[in-house]
């Protein structure tokens, strides 16, 4: 897995419940000496297994789902204002909530532009009907279905929009028309795309950091 | 249009649609007074600037002046500027219009994130065409990749900093640093079992490093280095513990004759001159020595500085030589000799 995936997930552990839970989490998982004081640096790559015990280990310490620890991810990607570099990414993809849907179609390409390695799954939109959207993850990491649900919550808020998000369940494909693999399904329901104000956003800032 | 005529037909395009297709638009007449613009435009120049001369509303910079719109037709990339505050900049391209007057498309080119931020331009007010929102959106992405690994040399610095201030290899020789032998000392000190301490100077190897280069230099300190290895044994230390300094510590050897085999040694593999590049570099070694007896309880600095004194006497009596401190008489004697040592003093 990516570095600036491992690093996310810990940011949000430690920002969320304390360095102290982190360096708990580190050390449950087993990666302190591999890893040094540190952690995980950003612009490298790791093995799958040491993202999956760390997410294991935060389960366990933190007692919570790990569905909805996944999701909790998502938002603070979103909302924490140490995420604001990756909120603004996002939010060129489009000018409405609507917008910004469509545009993940294009999702692993934007990804691929600023950081070639980082092998995001690929997204797909189906309109279901009337501002009613299916959005399609496939061949992702299990579960990265729930940090997308937490980041469409975020940014349809930031967008100030009125939507209901419901996770479909994991379905896992046979392999018939390609390698085997997981898809994570999506519903979107678009209520109000202009529900309150949301969050402003410029174009270009004075000091994007 | 009559059938088999394959001549391009003009386009008729109303202020509207190819607003749309181009914000940025200028239409100008034969006299180069504004005639309309699009959107985009227009929010940046003020609405007041459709029927004025464009060198009222622009300062052009490519080319001069055009007080004919046959002047902009003839520049090759147009580049103007607002003349208002705060002077964004545009590159352009000027089409004569059937009928008559120029048109004229502007583009940010590389002013785009600062044109973005002064005129508080948002994704509508660029075509959907427009790669602008990609440049801007590239620009942040590059800023935030490039913040993150800019942290991580920050680190990696420091870590090597760290790492370095713990090494304990001299890099140019490959030997044991002061530090190496400062630990192995104290090791052998508190194993108690005696041993000897030869502290190597190398004689003019100033002279080398002033006539022949640093690199002659490096290259002598790594050949000794090499000797020096060569000649004890492979759980001896051999540290490098300065400029032209050495310090070989060996275990076990308890006396002046067994001292003596291994001065030999030492002085056998340095008899041939070392070169480099074809050019010799004649150096030689002084060697003081001292002997530490089984549960000795001197203080390594004691030790080091009596093993300096027999250093000191070995220069004095002409270099080349290995010279041993005798604590019995407070005086040196001498163990062993290179060849010609005698003879380069008298020269």
């Amino acid at each position: 897995m990516h570095g600036l995936v491992n690093k996310a997930l810990q940011s949000f552990i430690s920002d969320a419940f304390g360095a102290a839970v982190w360096r708990d989490v580190a050390q449950h998982a087993g990666i302190t000496q591999l890893l040094g004081a540190d952690g995980f640096e950003a612009m490298q790559s790791y093995d799958d297994a040491l993202t999956e015990a760390v997410l294991d280990s935060a389960v366990v310490l933190l007692r919570r789902p790990r569905d909805s620890l996944l999701e909790d991810l998502g938002t603070y990607l979103i909302s924490h204002e140490r995420m604001e570099p990756l909120r603004r990414l996002l939010r060129f993809g489009g000018v409405s909530f609507t917008d910004f849907l469509y545009s993940l179609d294009e999702l692993q390409g934007r990804s691929h532009l600023a950081v070639p390695d980082l092998a995001l799954p690929d997204l797909a939109l189906s309109e279901a009907g009337a501002d009613s959207f299916l959005l399609t993850c496939s061949d992702g990491p299990v579960g990265f279905g729930h940090v997308m649900v937490g980041i469409l919550r975020a940014l349809a808020d930031d967008y100030g929009a009125l939507v209901v998000l419901e996770h479909r369940g994991i379905r896992r494909t046979d392999g018939a028309d390609g390698p085997p693999g997981t898809v994570e399904l999506i519903e979107i329901e678009v209520h109000d795309p202009a529900y309150h104000a949301g969050r402003r956003f410029d174009l270009a800032t004075e000091a994007a950091r | 249009m009559m059938e088999g005529d394959l001549r391009q037909p003009g386009f008729h395009l109303g202020p509207g649609a190819l607003g749309q297709l181009m914000p940025m638009y200028l239409s100008l007449d034969a006299a180069c007074r504004i005639r309309g613009a699009g959107p985009t435009l227009l929010k940046l120049m003020g609405e007041g600037a459709v029927g004025k001369p464009l060198e009222d509303v622009f300062t052009l910079r490519k080319p001069r002046s055009a007080v004919q719109a046959s002047a902009l037709l003839r520049a090759q990339r147009l580049q103007m500027s607002l003349r208002d505050a705060p002077a964004t900049t545009f590159k352009g391209t000027a089409v004569p219009l059937l009928g008559d007057g120029v048109l004229l498309n502007l583009s940010f080119g590389f002013g785009v994130r600062d044109a973005v931020r002064d005129h508080g331009l948002s994704a509508t007010d660029f075509a959907d065409t427009d790669l602008a929102i990609e440049l801007l959106y590239l620009y942040e992405a590059k800023t935030a990749v490039m913040g993150e690994l800019t942290r991580m040399a920050d680190r990696l610095r420091g870590a090597r900093a760290r790492a370095e201030e713990q090494a304990a290899t001299d890099p140019l020789t490959g030997l044991g640093n002061r530090r190496a032998m400062e630990a192995a000392l104290q090791r052998l000190m508190r194993g108690g079992e005696g041993f000897a301490l030869l502290h190597i100077d190398l004689d003019y190897f100033k002279q080398v490093n002033d006539t022949l280069g640093h690199s002659a230099g490096d290259h002598v300190l790594a050949e000794v280095a090499a000797r020096l290895r060569r000649s004890v044994r492979a759980g001896d230390l051999v540290a490098r513990v300065g400029g032209d300094e050495f310090v070989i510590l060996l275990a076990g050897v308890l006396d002046s004759a067994a001292l003596e085999r291994i001065g030999a040694t030492i002085y056998d593999h340095m008899r041939l001159t070392i070169t480099h590049e074809g050019r010799p570099c004649p150096i030689g070694l002084s060697i003081g020595a001292v002997l530490v007896g089984p549960g000795s309880d001197q203080g390594e600095a004691a030790l080091v500085s009596l093993a300096d004194l027999a250093l000191y006497a070995s220069k004095r009596a002409g270099r080349g030589r290995m010279m041993l401190w005798n604590p019995d008489q407070d005086i040196s004697q001498e163990l062993a000799r290179a060849d010609g040592a005698e003879r380069r003093v008298r020269s």
